[in-house]
């Protein structure tokens, strides 16, 4: 860290995550543009009320922004390399310090609740003091915890900075671009229109077609100006002195009348082929945008979609995407005829009279000026409707997979309640907006039949005065009627382009996504893989919750382990890790001996096969589940993989054999077989490393030692993490680990474990007990699968 | 290939009876396809009345030279299987599930009841599976083979 800390520029939108908060944006106006700061540099606003000692090195500061009676007033808290201060201004405005210096047994604990933190400091003795804040405040909060941790340890200062994020300070894992507290704390900014133009992106390689497009439209809009025009010479020409008596010239008519249908036809064609091209491409961009938006989400990391919801996702690709599709082949398309309709009606109005050309454009200012004003309040109302739209599909992508639950629960009429609820969101979301919208289309058209008026007006009185002839009257007349109309069509692009625009922030947000898993930039290569494994250090956070306190472990080729601990204690996230679903926060993990972030992603997990206790399979037929991470695998090997997997048999019972359709995610399948299947899916990659995770936890024993069987074929040979809750199917492992709270507290074979009377004695322990009772259930197990084999 | 290591026999009873070269003999044999649909000829099990395997066949080819069980094996199958292929769809009652449908098989005039639109399996691009109220199948191999009628009355199912 800098010494010129508290010189430096003050940036503060350092403080993040507090963008939401009105406390802090108010003093964010009140501050200077910024330039790069580090976060432990002091706001500006505290700078001349804080003197800090000679030589004192700030650590981390913080705002509290709640005073003891949970009133708005800000606190600066501050941890510097010799005490932690805080300053607080007097109703006088004058600095109030409170100050410790470091001692022993000093720490700081944070909770919160509905919405208010509390820091809490303490000695071996007593709690010293309390700072609560709003949650805005929390990531701050948790930086100076941090650097209260620091201080305590005195760690050399320029070994941290690296690796936390430059934003909020919150360590970041050394690959990833971004960091978990910022994400949490987004970005609320509304959607701007110009998000649209971030569709250019997709639009690029139809450049030709557009511009082709754009071509046929021009000349459509022309030739559909030839016929007004017309009106002029026929009214001039030919009605007038026709009314005075002059014989009609059939030729100059015939001419006149043909040039009107051949301007007709002209723009029939001209238009149909742009209207066809224009939707063809936009279709074509929709489409793009869609399978982009798609492949980008599948490359996004685990911790993305725990955060999301399975509806919103849903509704984002497939009808945001669809919006965005119709606007641009429909609306975008309609706007640009209009706009190319207005200016040319402009430029011919004003080459036939400027007076009426004035008169006619009188309302434009006015709607305008409307459509300023409506703007905002439209945009942020569909982004509304576009939430709301997603809390309805989450409601629906929620229900139909719990289907079982919600039968099992009899709670239909409740769900049926929650989707009434969201549909009645998203129905007052849209009547909000629909209010604003009704009353703006009439009184657009009202403005232009009052504008009408007008020329009417000034039209009859140019001409009572001949300043110009009763056909050049019709034909602006007749101009102005297209003018209005478009006019009044043309007011509409403002609420689908700021839908429009919710619904590509909307998707450009998911797209905007960096994975926090990355793909290196130079993949190193393994060739072979030998499969060993190796944790060093390997520390990970669920947000804030550390759930891996510093793994070191080493695994050797074709060693077989098996994790054992209490539920929650952090092995399927040391099994995450492992697979790479998440990166470490620090540590890293090693397959023989090369990081494994240095690795291409989809690469290494070709290695590595995963049997969860739940297995998903996917729409298909039972081949097809099995050959999932192998698609060209040959119908032998399919079988040989089932058969070592113990699924042979009853995939044979199934109506279609193997080309049998298991339904989505296999619901035709009873759990065991699930099981199997996936077992075999694991097999049939033939990975160097297996990950097992509680894959016989969810089945009866009888099903359990089926499957035992199959796995100790698959174990064979290969790296094996095995996670099992009955302690009793890790009998073939080479070696047993006992977690805790995120840490190794024991390690070694079955026996030695036992004979310690530690950690993993009493879980066997507590089994043993379980045991006994399964033995007396054990006809009861029986039953059931008898009868299940024969309903078959 | 190399010849089968079993037996297979029709007893009295008019059940297959499977004698292997370790002199198991397994009666009420049934044989199952693996692949019936995408690999109707290779992959055949012989499952014995408990549903286990107890003879595996490679590929129907590969018992050319046994004629005699190959034969036992495919009137075995011919008996318990029954997909007829729609030649002609006469007439849909309606265009909304479920409806019935009169239609011309290899196997003769029938109609049936089409429960839902996903009864109707699209195993490639030309050729469907479809399932009746009663969980009898009927084949389309090639939809493409369809008269004009057929195609625009199946086409609005799709
Ligand atoms: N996606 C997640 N987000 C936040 N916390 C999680 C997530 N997954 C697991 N946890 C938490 O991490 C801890 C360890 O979980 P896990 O590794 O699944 O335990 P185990 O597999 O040993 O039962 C638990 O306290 C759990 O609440
Ligand atoms: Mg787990």
């Amino acid at each position: 860290m800098p010494k010129c800390a508290l010189a430096a520029k003050f940036f503060y939108s350092a403080a993040v995550g507090a963008k939401a908060s009105p406390v802090m944006t108010q003093t964010l106006e009140a501050l200077p543009s910024a330039t790069a700061a580090l976060p432990a540099s002091l706001p500006a606003a505290w700078q001349t009320s804080v003197s800090l000692l000679p030589n004192e090195k700030i650590l981390g500061w913080a705002v509290v922004d709640l005073d003891a009676r949970l009133r708005f007033a800000q606190e600066l808290l501050v941890v510097t390399d010799q005490r932690l201060f805080s300053c607080a201004l007097s109703p006088e405005n004058k600095p109030v310090y409170r100050e410790w210096g470091r001692h022993d047994g000093l720490r700081l604990s944070h909770y919160d609740h509905a919405g208010v933190g509390t820091l809490e400091l303490f000695d071996d003795h007593a709690r010293l003091h309390r700072w609560r804040y709003t949650l805005a405040q929390d990531v701050a909060i948790l930086r100076v915890i941090q650097a209260f941790s620091q201080w305590q340890e005195i760690r050399s200062a320029d070994e941290e900075s690296a690796t936390s994020c430059p934003v909020c300070g919150t360590p970041l894992s050394t690959d990833s671009d971004e960091c978990t507290n910022c994400a949490v704390s987004g970005n609320i900014a509304p959607p701007s229109t110009w998000i649209l133009f971030r569709l250019w992106r997709f639009a690029r390689p139809y450049k030709g077609s557009l511009l082709l497009g754009f071509v046929l439209m021009l000349a459509s809009t022309a030739a559909s100006m030839v016929a007004p025009y017309l009106i002029m010479p026929l009214t001039d020409e030919v009605l007038v002195p026709a009314e005075k008596g002059v014989p009609v010239d059939v030729g100059l008519v015939a001419l006149y009348l043909g040039g009107l249908f051949a301007s007709a036809l002209l723009a029939w064609g001209l238009g149909w082929g742009k209207t066809y091209l224009l939707a063809l491409v936009s279709e074509r961009i929709g489409a793009d945008l869609r399978t982009a938006s798609f492949e980008h989400l599948m490359h996004l990391s685990l911790e993305y979609f725990g955060g999301k919801r399975t509806g919103d996702l849903m509704a984002r690709i497939s009808s945001e995407s669809d919006r965005i599709c119709v606007f641009l082949s429909l609306h975008l398309l309609d706007f640009a005829t209009d706009v190319l309709m207005i200016t040319m009606t402009a430029v011919v109005l004003f080459w036939i009279n400027p007076w009426l050309a004035l008169v006619t454009l009188l309302p434009l200012p006015f709607i305008a000026w409307m459509i300023f004003l409506v703007r905002e309040r439209l945009r942020t109302g569909f982004e509304k409707i576009g939430r709301a739209w997603s809390e309805v599909t989450n409601v629906l992508a929620d229900t139909i997979p719990g289907i079982r639950v919600v039968k099992a629960f009899a709670q239909e009429a409740r769900e049926t309640k929650r989707f009434q609820e969201a549909n009645r969101h998203n129905l007052v979301a849209n009547d909000r907006v629909n209010r604003l919208w009704s009353l703006f289309s009439p009184t657009v058209s009202l403005l232009t039949e009052i504008g009408l008026l007008v020329v009417w007006i000034f039209g009859i009185w140019q001409v009572s005065q001949s300043h110009i002839s009763t056909g050049m009257l019709l034909a602006a007349l007749a101009y102005i009627g297209r003018f209005y109309t478009r006019l009044d069509s043309m007011s509409r692009i403002v609420s689908v382009t700021q839908k429009a625009a919710a619904g590509a922030k909307r998707i450009f947000d998911i797209l905007d996504h960096v994975s926090n898993v990355p793909e290196p930039a130079n993949p190193a290569q393994l060739p072979t893989v030998r499969g060993q494994i190796e944790l060093r250090h390997a520390v990970f956070r669920y947000g804030n919750q550390t759930v891996l306190r510093g793994i070191n472990l080493s695994i050797a080729p074709g060693e077989m382990i098996g994790l054992v601990g209490h539920s929650g204690s952090g092995k399927s996230t040391l099994v995450n890790l492992i697979c790479r679903f998440y990166d470490a926060a620090e540590g890293a993990v090693l397959l023989d001996g090369v990081d494994i972030r240095t690795l291409s992603v989809v690469d290494y997990r070709r290695h590595i096969g995963l049997v969860l206790q739940d297995p998903f399979l996917f729409f298909g037929t039972v081949a097809e589940n099995i050959a999932y991470g192998r698609p060209g695998a040959t119908r032998e090997d399919i079988i040989a993989a089932a058969r070592a997997a113990h699924a042979h048999e009853f995939i044979l019972r199934l109506p279609h054999g193997y080309d049998s359709r298991v339904g989505e995610r296999g619901q035709g399948l009873s759990g065991g077989e699930r099981q199997r299947i996936s077992i075999a899916r694991a097999l049939l990659i033939d990975p160097k490393i297996l990950i097992l995770d509680e894959a016989t936890s969810s089945v009866d024993t009888e099903t359990e030692k089926e499957i035992q069987t199959a796995l100790d074929n698959l174990v064979r040979g290969r790296t094996t993490i095995a996670i099992a809750h009955r302690l009793s199917t890790l009998h073939k492992a080479d070696r047993l680990l006992v977690m805790d709270r995120g840490q190794i507290v024991e390690e070694g074979a079955h026996e030695m474990l036992i004979a310690r009377r530690g950690a993993y004695f009493r879980l066997y322990e507590a089994q043993a007990r379980r045991v006994d009772t399964e033995f007396v259930s054990t006809p009861w197990n029986n039953a059931v699968s008898a009868t299940d084999r024969s309903s078959k | 290939m190399k010849p089968p290591d079993f037996q297979l026999s029709r007893n009295a009873f008019g059940r297959l009876v499977l004698t292997t070269r370790d002199g198991h003999v397994y009666e009420n044999i049934v044989p199952v396809r693996a692949f019936p649909i995408s690999a109707p000829n290779d992959g055949l099990a012989l499952i014995d009345q408990e549903g286990h395997e107890r003879a595996w066949i490679g590929s129907l080819s590969a018992l050319e030279s046994d004629t005699e069980t190959r034969a036992l094996i495919e009137t075995t199958l011919a008996e318990r299987e029954f997909t007829p292929r729609i030649l002609r769809l006469h007439h849909v009652s309606t265009f909304a599930t479920p409806s019935t449908w009169r239609i011309s098989t290899d196997r003769g005039e029938t109609s049936f009841v089409l429960k839902s639109e996903e009864d109707i399996r699209l195993l490639s691009a030309s050729s469907l599976l479809i399932t009746d109220r009663d969980g009898v199948q009927y084949r389309i191999p090639n939809i493409a083979a369809l008269d004009k009628h057929s195609k625009r009355l199946l086409d609005r199912f799709l």
